[in-house]
């Protein structure tokens, strides 16, 4: 059992999806499915645990031998991710339940949670998976099911929102086909670890250098990178809230562990940032992402836009870490994945409470909430405080740990200009906190709190932003590990100490 | 010109790449996209298959003798990303009818004029 841990870990939802389907009524899938994600994340941990005694599982599914099988492979950096994407499932459905019967027709409800499931699926997929051509696919199986999902709001822009996605996102897809294809055409493997050892034997190939090209404007695309994030703020405004705050935490972060893949276990560091300076280009388009993304969001008046816009900025923070290519860099950029999702999975949450209680996102239904909902106001205000980068949440250690890996590359520019761009965050979340406490309510409007299954979710989230802000031996101790691990140029372990079935 | 006939194949792949590329984004009609989208995808299908064929060599059956044999695995790779384009097909064209449906239109930019009005 435990030696199968790593599948299972696929299997669980994947296995459920159509069961979901299949029951057909949307309290029975809302159970299974909330059952089914605690158990990944269930799994996870031990997963986790595993890796950090063992450093490294390797499956390989069917008994199939790698490289001819598709290897499964956990180490340390995807079981934190895995981690995130599994936590961040399990807090969210038990909030979906009521905001989904608010906003999904019934008839659709069930379909939202198999949609759900195989998000999650192909979202797990990705994370474990150590084989190029099976990352593409599931790749694809959490991309349709993202389209499924947004497009299921009964907002008829979201429909719209959905169709830019999928063109955007099949575009991006093909790209990282077309780049893996020309990874097999030179090395003769798809395996990603036979694709790290043939491949700085080749040296100077054009072919490689175009397939490098082609992934890495793939994924951009897939992250949001800008100037590729212009189907992100439609698809995360229209989409059904709770569909936003588990993207807005997870779809991106994935993407953003696809692309470290690619660049330091797949083609290695030193190809990416010493001989073709990819560092530099991420480093431009990172700062632009933080600057364009953060002013964007100033000026939105709805408020599920003004966040999607901030995701854009945040995106810039997390390429800003990696474009340094240090241990430092890459760990800031790690802990800024958890601590993200943490934030903008509570921020969308409770946008989700306040749609639910009055109908509308936008500027002025925020008017005296303050008052009339002060839980969900708090829980924004903390998340909001917790974006901007304030003492005693998460998002000033990530922010921190990014301006301390900033210095010590001597990069003084770089460091002022996330400090500003973080007065930026200020200016957009100030806006939302100012007009929901100081000005007074529209007539005598009456509204209730949200109700506890929304609330409990979302405090839950609030006060991991808080606890992981005050202790900090979790991320930055699994954080750094994972960076040190993507540093390492060897990822080969002897013999002995690789874990799992090789029957 | 020896260049152009020894790897026609690959100019075939660029230029239904670019064709198709070219059709999702000059084209506002929102059917034609996903047809261009088709003809994009359809390009990377011919450019697995044209680098799994290996000079001289037959179908990948054991024969006796000394026998070069084609490489099956990337035909075997894009049968699944010929599935996984269906599918992007069928719920793009899906989500075209739902468009259509709600705002009686599939031209993209009177759907951005019908948002703005609301």
């Amino acid at each position: 059992m435990m030696e199968h841990l790593a599948v299972i870990q696929v299997l669980l939802p994947l296995l459920a999806a159509p069961l979901c389907l299949i029951l057909g009524r949307s309290f029975g899938c809302w159970l299974l499915a909330t059952l089914v994600s605690w158990l990944s994340f269930i799994v996870s941990l031990f997963l986790l645990a595993q890796v950090n005694e063992t450093g490294l599982i390797s499956y390989a599914v069917g008994g199939w031998e790698p490289p001819w099988g598709i290897e499964i492979r956990v180490d340390k950096v995807s079981a934190f991710v895995l981690l995130i994407v599994t936590g961040i499932s399990s807090v969210v459905l038990p909030y979906a339940k009521q905001s989904v019967t608010y906003e999904i027709e019934t008839s659709l409800q069930p379909l939202f949670y198999t949609a759900h499931l195989l998000c999650l699926t192909g979202l797990i997929g990705i994370v474990i998976t150590g084989d190029a051509f099976n990352l593409f696919v599931f790749l694809e199986i959490s991309s349709l099911s993202t389209y499924t999902l947004v497009s299921l709001s009964s907002d008829r822009r979201s429909l719209t929102a959905a169709y830019r996605y999928l063109v955007m996102g099949t575009i991006g897809a093909t790209f990282i086909l077309i780049g893996v294809g020309m990874l097999y055409m030179k090395t003769g493997t798809l395996n990603m670890l036979d694709l790290s050892e043939r491949i700085p034997g080749l040296g100077d190939s054009r072919t490689i250098k175009t397939a490098l090209a082609f992934i890495i404007v793939g994924v951009s695309l897939k992250l949001a990178l800008f100037p590729l994030h212009l189907w992100m703020p439609n698809a995360y405004a229209y989409a059904p809230s709770a569909v936003s705050a588990f993207l807005a935490a997870t779809a991106t972060k994935v993407a953003v562990y696809v692309l470290l893949r690619f660049i330091f276990s797949v083609f290695g560091s030193a190809f990416v940032f010493e001989h073709m300076g990819m560092g530099f280009i991420l480093l431009i388009l990172a700062v632009i992402a933080v600057f364009a993304g953060s002013i964007s969001a100033a000026f939105q008046k709805n408020i599920k836009k003004l966040l999607a816009y901030s995701s854009v900025a945040q995106i810039g923070y997390i390429m800003i870490g990696i474009s340094f290519a240090t241990t430092l860099g890459l760990s800031a950029s790690i802990m800024h994945l958890f601590n993200h999702a943490l934030m903008k999975g509570a921020l969308f949450m409770a946008l989700g409470a306040v749609f639910l209680r009055m109908g509308s996102v936008h500027i002025d239904a925020f008017r005296g909430l303050g008052r009339q909902m002060p839980f969900t106001m708090a829980a924004f205000t903390i998340g909001g405080l917790s974006l901007i980068g304030v003492p005693l949440t998460v998002g000033f250690i990530s922010k921190w740990y990014l301006v301390s890996a900033a210095l010590n590359n001597d990069n003084w520019l770089v460091a002022g200009l996330i400090l500003v761009g973080s007065l930026l965050a200020v200016i957009y979340i100030w806006r939302v906190v100012e007009v929901a406490y100081f000005q007074k309510a529209v007539g005598d409007r009456q509204v209730k709190e949200a109700p506890m299954s929304l609330l409990v979710p979302m405090w839950v989230l609030v006060i991991a932003n808080v606890y992981f802000g005050i202790d900090t031996t979790f991320t930055v101790g699994n954080a750094t590990e994972a960076a040190q691990w993507l540093m390492q140029q060897n990822h080969k372990l002897p013999a002995t100490e690789v874990v799992g079935v090789r029957p | 010109m020896s260049l152009i006939l020894a790897y026609y194949n690959y100019w075939i792949v660029v230029l239904l790449m670019m064709a198709g590329f070219y059709i999702v984004i000059a084209s506002s009609n929102l059917v034609k996209k996903i047809v261009g989208l088709n003809i994009f995808q359809t390009s990377v299908f011919i450019f697995y298959i044209s680098m799994g064929k290996v000079e001289g060599g037959t179908a990948p059956i054991i024969m006796d003798g000394d026998v070069i044999y084609s490489n099956p695995l990337p035909h075997v790779l894009i049968l699944t990303a010929i599935v996984v384009g269906v599918a992007t097909t069928a719920l793009g064209l899906a989500l075209v009818v739902r468009i259509k449906r709600a705002y009686n239109t599939v031209e993209e930019d009177e759907i951005d004029e019908r948002d703005e009005l609301t």
